[in-house]
């Protein structure tokens, strides 16, 4: 198949396994976002697919050919480093055709590859400087630049946005999407920031410890978590997990957590035959709902971020952040009551944490 | 409180200069004066009629005053100095430079025991492997000429240089490693493209410290050189201890500066860019 294949890749230093039975299909043209704390090992999975790191055991194949024991320049693939990793000494020029000078390629060629990316990136003007004399900005785009030339079937990207400032992140950001949607190139990007995660990727994978926790879109690992680590590392401000019982009241369905209930709504049909039984109920601060039908609860504090507050409540016996618009008043103190939307909560299993509803 | 501070800062550094430089001062006025003036006056005094004439006589020699083939004077000796130096120089640098290279970016077997026996080379002291290099050099035929003083001096700058260049491409960026392997570059376009340019300050540094060390050195070009190799160090204790009659102060003088010259040249010429090697050194090891 086209794209990127792992196979049972493993991943261990001195004995100590970090990454065990790493299983994925990257599809062609896909933009496949790694995502995870610091020390998940998803740098690691990217330098195992450029090469830079041997596996300990499994298969890397990139468009139907087994590359894992072949080196970095021989896999058909180009990176982007979140330092930049420029040539100090090379101008831009130089920098962007260096790949191709080492493949051999004649000079009037790199010429007019180097020529035609600068043009892409927006970058012509800055060709015959050198890189101390760009601003990270500018040294991004040729980063950026030095892959395109490449016209691998693969790109990787290492946390390529972390070293730029908040709004110049958000400008690549754009960038990187439409150069994706563009080209429509197979992207692996590393990154440790869920937003990044949400607005580039189409198929994101979740690590930890070393394991896949979830492979899925975007939309799905935010709504439809597997598990609660996803639960929790997704989403900011993160998801209210209160740990309790689902319990019959009458009609409806309500969440017991002993000291106190908290009323549902929409709960699907699945959810019915899981009450009575131990568990984690999951709700992210926008699936709380302020709501006179619902469990008294006492306001702690009100954060106003601008297009909405999150507003900290004490209720059933557990602190919860729950989402409201800017414009109503929330004193601490106060007295207010919400429910949970039940159609878009999460269940967690209290051993093992694994999601008990799936979509 | 502020102000006292610097006075007594620039008190010690003025002092500190004078003590280099005064003996400086007595060497070139010494050398510009005639010896009347010289068996008459004190050696603080400037030269009343200042003169080249014991410059010249150190350089060319005094054929009336010495015995042998040569007229004892330092030029042919200066020659072998530079014989020496050039290459010595050279294959010292670029062989530490390539060794320390292989050592920081390339992932042997075995780097750091080899740094490490590199480090313990460059503290043993070199009288104490001086017999044996001797018996080496000897049986590889070329004891007594400049390819083997010039290995020697090899042997011993190259454990130095190594560790220089070692410590400075420690410095360099993985991730700048990385990409180069991606672009493909392999062990010497890696080291020609990427590494070597970065690495000029470091260059300059170790290039000016082997040439002062190779020229000023005098221990091994005794032991090593023989007549054929005898290096302007050796050549200048030759001419100072060894003539007759009346010792020619201002002769003495003028060879020495001529011997400390080249160095002292070198200093001058390139001062900014050894303080930037050290400091870039100094800032990133």
């Amino acid at each position: 198949m086209n794209g990127v294949e792992l196979r049972n890749v493993t991943k261990a230093y001195a004995g100590l396994t970090v990454m065990e039975d790493i299983n994925l299909e990257i599809a062609d043209g896909d933009f496949l976002v790694l995502l995870g704390p610091s020390g998940c090992g998803k740098s690691t999975l990217l330098n195992m697919i450029a090469g830079l790191e041997p596996t300990t055991g499994g298969a890397i194949h990139i468009n139907g050919r087994d590359v894992t024991d072949l080196e970095p320049d021989e896999r058909d693939i180009a990176m982007v480093f979140q330092s930049y990793a420029l040539y100090p000494t090379m101008s831009v020029r130089r920098n962007i055709g260096f790949g191709l000078k080492m493949r051999g390629m004649p000079k009037d060629e790199i010429e007019t590859r180097v020529a035609e990316v600068g043009e892409l990136l927006q970058i012509t003007p800055l060709l015959d400087r050198k890189p101390s004399q760009l601003s990270g900005g500018q040294q991004q785009r040729v980063a950026i630049g030095r892959a395109l030339v490449r016209e691998p079937s693969v790109f990787l990207f290492d946390e390529p946005l972390s070293n730029l400032d908040a709004k110049l992140r958000a400008d690549m950001r754009i960038e990187l999407k439409r150069l994706h949607e563009r080209l429509g190139r197979t992207i692996v990007y590393v990154t440790h920031d869920q937003i990044e995660a949400m607005t580039l990727a189409t198929k994101v994978v979740v690590l930890d410890k070393g394991r896949i926790q979830q492979v899925d879109t975007p939309e799905n690992v935010y709504r439809r978590p597997a598990n609660r680590f996803v639960a929790s590392f997704v989403g900011a401000p993160t998801m209210n997990f209160v740990d309790g019982k689902l319990a019959q009241n009458g009609e409806d369905i309500v969440f017991d957590s002993g000291a106190g209930c908290l009323p549902l709504i929409n709960v699907p049909i699945e959810a019915r035959d899981l009450v009575g039984r131990q568990m984690t109920l999951g709700a992210r601060p926008e699936h709380m709902l302020f709501d006179d039908t619902g469990i008294s609860s006492r306001v702690l504090l009100a954060e106003p971020t601008g297009p909405d507050q999150y507003v900290r409540l004490a209720v059933a016996g557990a602190e919860l952040t729950a989402r409201s618009g800017p414009e109503q008043i929330f004193r601490s103190g106060a007295d207010t009551r919400i429910l949970v939307d039940g159609a878009r909560m999460s269940l967690f299993d209290p051993q093992n944490g694994q999601a008990l509803l799936r979509a | 409180m502020m102000r006292y501070n610097r006075l007594a800062l620039y008190g010690l550094l003025s002092v500190a200069a004078i003590m280099i430089l005064l003996p400086v001062f007595i060497m070139v006025s010494t050398s510009l004066k005639s010896m009347d003036e010289i068996r008459n006056g004190s050696i603080f005094t400037l030269p009343v009629d200042p003169g080249f004439a014991a410059w010249g006589k150190a350089w060319f020699g005094d054929c009336a005053k010495t015995l042998g083939d040569t007229c004892g004077g330092l030029s042919s000796s200066f020659m072998t100095s530079v014989k020496i130096v050039i290459p010595a120089l050279f294959l010292s640098v670029g062989l530490g430079a390539v060794t320390g290279y292989s050592l920081a970016a390339w992932k042997m077997k075995g780097a750091n025991v080899m740094f490490a026996a590199l480090l313990v080379g460059m503290f043993i002291p070199p009288q104490v492997t001086l017999y044996p290099l001797i018996i080496m050099i000897r049986e590889l035929g070329i004891f007594g000429t400049i390819p083997g003083l010039i290995l020697v001096h090899v042997i011993w700058g190259v454990a130095f240089t190594t560790m220089m260049f070692r410590n400075f491409f420690k410095t360099v960026p993985q991730d700048l490693l990385k990409a180069a392997r991606i672009d493909g570059a392999g062990f010497w376009p890696l080291f020609w493209h990427v590494m070597l340019p970065l690495s000029l300050p470091i260059l300059g540094v170790a290039m000016i410290l082997q040439f002062t060390y190779i020229w000023n050195d005098f221990l091994l070009g005794l032991t090593f050189g023989g007549r054929a190799g005898q290096p302007m160090t050796v050549a200048l204790n030759n001419l100072v201890g060894s003539q007759f009659g009346e010792k020619e102060y201002n002769v003495d003088m003028a060879a020495t500066m001529l011997t400390a010259l080249p160095t002292l040249a070198v200093y001058l010429l390139s001062g900014r860019l050894f303080v930037r090697g050290i400091a870039a050194g100094a800032v990133k090891g």
